[in-house]
């Protein structure tokens, strides 16, 4: 597989020898954390974006803040780029390494530093895993609400850079909204704390923008979350409908009722098959589509939410509805939702997830556009949603080995990427932008958009040194691309029929 | 209610005072002037520039002007039973959307449904260069990108002139209902540790001296349920909370400084002498004190938190926590990235910028 490069306007070149840097980095690191060797090198050559490679020219793992610090202030020294990794689950090549560069690993810093259960809080380090810190909370009654799919595996601090959601984010927030303090450390090599342990902090709200910037603005090297209390009564709905347009429908429905779910999630036929096949979750296998409806909090409050769920589901067409009569069948149910991609990933050699996210009230004509998109490419395509939040996750199904197969995928996602922006969307919901949508963010930003985000970087990393070539793409990237800022919901070429 | 899109007016306006290298203080309504350190520059008035551009109520986002009163648009929302769950407090009727979220307050739900700067999903502003930019979007995930729209949230106007917000709106609950408990400071600190970790359904957890109270929202029998759970005494004013996030309840009617101090919820009483009464279930601490403003950034420093100076006779030194170090060169950078000529509001949230 050939590597993946930078584009030649965002490539950072710089004249260290990699022994030279090797033996500035053991001044303060031991050899355990110095991986040179290409074999040993192999595992962090991408992230869960597998379709994008590079074999990094040094990796680092530091255990502590200081040998953070050391390693980047070495880097600083000698212009060396690096880009910060936590356990590689990211969907988008944001952790996609450089061959000039230094990959920094972050899953040594894996403590649970403090849970201070009377302010509902904890703070931790970059590499503990997001579930390990509700598995922390829970002999306090506490939890943290955001659970991207990959909870068992991905890093806190990755969900930083990353913004990550979760199947519960409808009703608890994304990342953003769950952290109170960041220590970052700067490309300089300085330490910062950002945010308070209160629930807003001094000055401007950096906060903010650190949160889902990339590994692009300073390493995170400590996270203080916001814990809630555990729920008195979680129940779920499975709703099971003959058309997809109408479960599209029922979501709008729930929304307007004034009921907001813990999660409110959407899959299709294709979906529904793969993860029955693979988890037997009891989905209902000749529907065309099923959502899934999570209520939690006062046992008062549950009983209530779910009588005015089953009645506007039942309002909506849906031809079969269940509630989970244990907690065993509701975590089954969810076991089939989380596992989706897996599921998928058994009936293909290859898949692309996309990331858009759309006003709720276009569901159903950004589905149909999606079924249109696959007949013209001759792909297939299995769609999964976070319905509730309007953020579409359709799998493009492929197969690397056939020559230009991949292409054709990326061809398919760029389409659906513009459909989203069109009907005033985004191009990515909560995978991040990385390597893989970088093009696509010259359709959404105008060059002075683009042109700020820059002048952003350069008030935190002035060389440019942090993650060089994602998620913020160069004016002259954008130029050779040759993609035109999709402007009000005008498609570039309105003549041809998308939806 | 007018609608008025005066973005090019606004546009001319900025860049004619970039070429004169004139100053703007830009304003709303005028509500929250006391705010912050003092205005300098010629006024730019945002207050045509108003309307409600987009409102689906299924989809619980609302985009409108800055200048749109929040009077206004807290009716249109009520008239789909919802709101701003944020309780951004107006201090005048001439409150503006802009002005909320230049200034970044929220109200008494913001521990249990979210702050001003939560609520914010795009924007459109003017920069320091006049180019109208758009950030973010009308969609609740969106990671394309900075988040530069929430870093608009509080920065009191200085990085641009804010055009269009879009937010998240919620259903109005069915039914709001509370009660109190007479307490010392410290019980009533631990009492709202205590509620805050169980499963109720709060929209409010504020102690005013004496009584701590406790206010509900949701399902008509969850609120019932939570009432009968914790117990108390019906509070003898029903307008206790719109008092407490108005400024009008008599704890706010004072000649001394008014300080908002936020800190962790649990922290132990602080000691610097002053009145005070606590809202947020006690992260958030209001103080009336004539105790030097050294003293108390210092205490809510140490506390982990941080205090603002909210009311004064006297603006010129610090009104928000003094920072240091690269925190204070990384907000300076940002500032200059967003204002190189250092248009916008100078010196409104900080000295040297």
């Amino acid at each position: 597989m050939t590597s993946t490069q930078p584009h030649h306007s965002e490539r950072i070149h710089h004249q260290v020898a990699l022994h030279v840097l090797v033996n500035e980095l053991k001044t303060c690191l031991p050899d355990s954390a110095i991986i040179a060797e290409p074999e040993a090198l192999r595992p962090y050559e991408c992230d869960g974006l597998s379709a994008y490679r590079c074999l990094p020219w040094l990796v680092v793992l530091p255990a502590t803040v200081a040998q953070v610090q050391h390693c980047v202030r070495c880097c600083y020294r000698h212009g060396v780029p690096i880009v910060a990794r936590g356990a590689g689950t990211g969907l988008a090549g944001g952790a996609l390494p450089l061959d000039n560069g230094v990959l920094l690993s972050l899953v040594r810093l894996n403590r649970i530093l403090d849970i201070d259960s009377a302010n509902r809080l904890a703070r931790v380090e970059p590499g503990v895993r997001n579930l390990a810190i509700s598995q922390a909370a829970a002999s306090h009654g506490l939890y943290y609400a955001p659970d991207p799919s990959s909870q068992i595996a991905c890093t806190i601090g990755g969900n930083v850079a990353e913004n990550s959601g979760g199947v519960h984010c409808l009703k608890y927030g994304l990342t953003t909204h769950n952290i109170l303090q960041l220590d970052i450390i700067t490309m300089d090599g300085e330490l910062v704390t950002i945010g308070s342990h209160g629930l807003d902090g001094p000055g401007l709200d950096l906060l903010a923008l650190m949160t889902g910037s990339e590994g692009m603005l300073g390493i995170v090297v400590a996270v203080t979350v916001k814990l809630l209390p555990l729920p008195e009564q979680v129940q779920v709905v499975l709703a099971a409908f003959d058309d997809v347009e109408q479960a599209g429908l029922a979501v709008a429905e729930i929304i307007a009722a004034g009921l907001i779910p813990a999660g409110l999630e959407m899959m299709d036929k294709a979906t529904i098959k793969a993860a029955e096949d693979f988890i037997h979750a009891g989905y209902p296998e000749d529907a065309e589509a099923i959502l899934l409806c999570e209520l939690d909090g006062s046992a008062a409050q549950v009983d209530e939410e779910l009588e005015l769920a089953v009645a506007l589901l039942a309002g909506s067409g849906a031809s079969h509805i269940s509630i989970a009569k244990s907690e065993q069948e509701r975590k089954r149910l969810w076991a089939g939702r989380k596992a989706a991609f897996p599921a998928i990933g058994r009936l293909s050699p290859d898949y692309y997830c996309m990331d858009g996210t759309i006003p709720r009230r276009f569901l159903a004509t950004v589905l149909k556009g999606i079924a249109e998109l696959s007949e013209h490419y001759g792909l297939a395509v299995a769609n999964v949603f976070h319905a509730g939040d309007g953020n579409l996750h359709p799998l493009i199904l492929y197969n690397a080995d056939l020559p230009g197969d991949l292409q054709k995928a990326e061809q398919f996602g760029g389409d659906i990427l513009k459909l989203s922006i069109a009907v005033g969307g985004t191009i990515s919901g909560e995978h991040g932008v990385g390597i893989e949508k970088i093009n696509h963010m010259c359709m959404q930003f105008s060059t002075q958009e683009l042109t700020q985000f820059h002048a952003i970087k350069r008030a935190f990393d002035g060389r440019g040194l942090l993650n060089p070539g994602k998620a913020i793409p160069t004016l002259s990237r954008c130029a050779e691309f040759g993609a035109m800022h999709v402007h009000h919901g005008q498609l570039p070429h309105p003549g041809i029929d998308r939806f | 209610m007018d609608s008025r899109d005066q973005t090019l007016f606004l546009q001319e306006a900025v860049q004619a005072a970039l070429d004169s290298g004139t100053p703007l203080n830009l304003v709303g309504g005028g509500s929250k002037a006391f705010y912050g350190r003092p205005a300098v520059g010629a006024p730019l008035s945002l207050n045509q520039h108003q309307g409600i551009i987009n409102y689906h109520p299924s989809e619980l986002v609302m985009t409108a002007r800055a200048g749109t009163k929040l009077a206004d648009i807290e009716q249109t929302l009520a008239e789909h039973r919802q709101m701003l769950a944020f309780e951004p407090p107006h201090f005048a009727d001439t409150a503006t959307l802009g002005g909320a979220i230049a200034c970044g307050l929220s109200g008494p739900r913001r521990p249990f449904t979210g702050s001003a700067r939560d609520v914010v999903l795009g924007c459109k502003i003017i920069n320091g260069k006049a180019e109208v930019l758009s950030f973010g979007g009308e969609v609740m995930k969106n990671v394309a990108g900075y988040d530069v729209s929430r870093l608009m949230v509080g920065a009191m106007g200085c990085l641009g002139l804010l055009l269009d917000i879009s937010i998240k709106v919620l259903p109005k609950p069915d039914l709001t209902a509370g009660t109190c408990f007479e307490l010392t400071a410290s019980a009533a600190l631990r009492a709202m540790t205590t509620l805050s970790r169980q499963s109720l359904p709060l929209s409010g957890l504020s102690y005013d001296g004496r009584l701590l109270y406790a206010r509900f929202s949701g399902y008509e029998s969850a609120v019932r349920a939570a009432l009968q759970k914790v117990g108390g005494d019906t509070p003898g004013s029903a307008d206790f909370w719109q008092d407490l996030n108005e400024q009008r309840h008599a704890f706010f009617q004072t000649d001394s400084t008014l300080w908002r101090l936020a800190v962790p919820p649990a922290t132990p009483e602080l000691a610097v002498p002053g009145e005070w009464l606590f809202d947020w279930g006690g992260g958030l601490r209001w103080l009336t004190s004539n105790a030097p403003a050294l003293k108390i950034f210092a205490a809510a420093g140490l506390a982990r938190g941080h205090a603002v100076q909210f009311r004064a006779q006297d603006r010129t030194g610090d009104c928000f926590q003094p920072l240091t170090g690269k925190l204070q060169q990384l907000n300076r950078s940002v500032k200059q990235a967003f204002d190189p000529d250092g248009i916008f509001n100078p010196n409104r949230m900080y000295q040297d910028w």
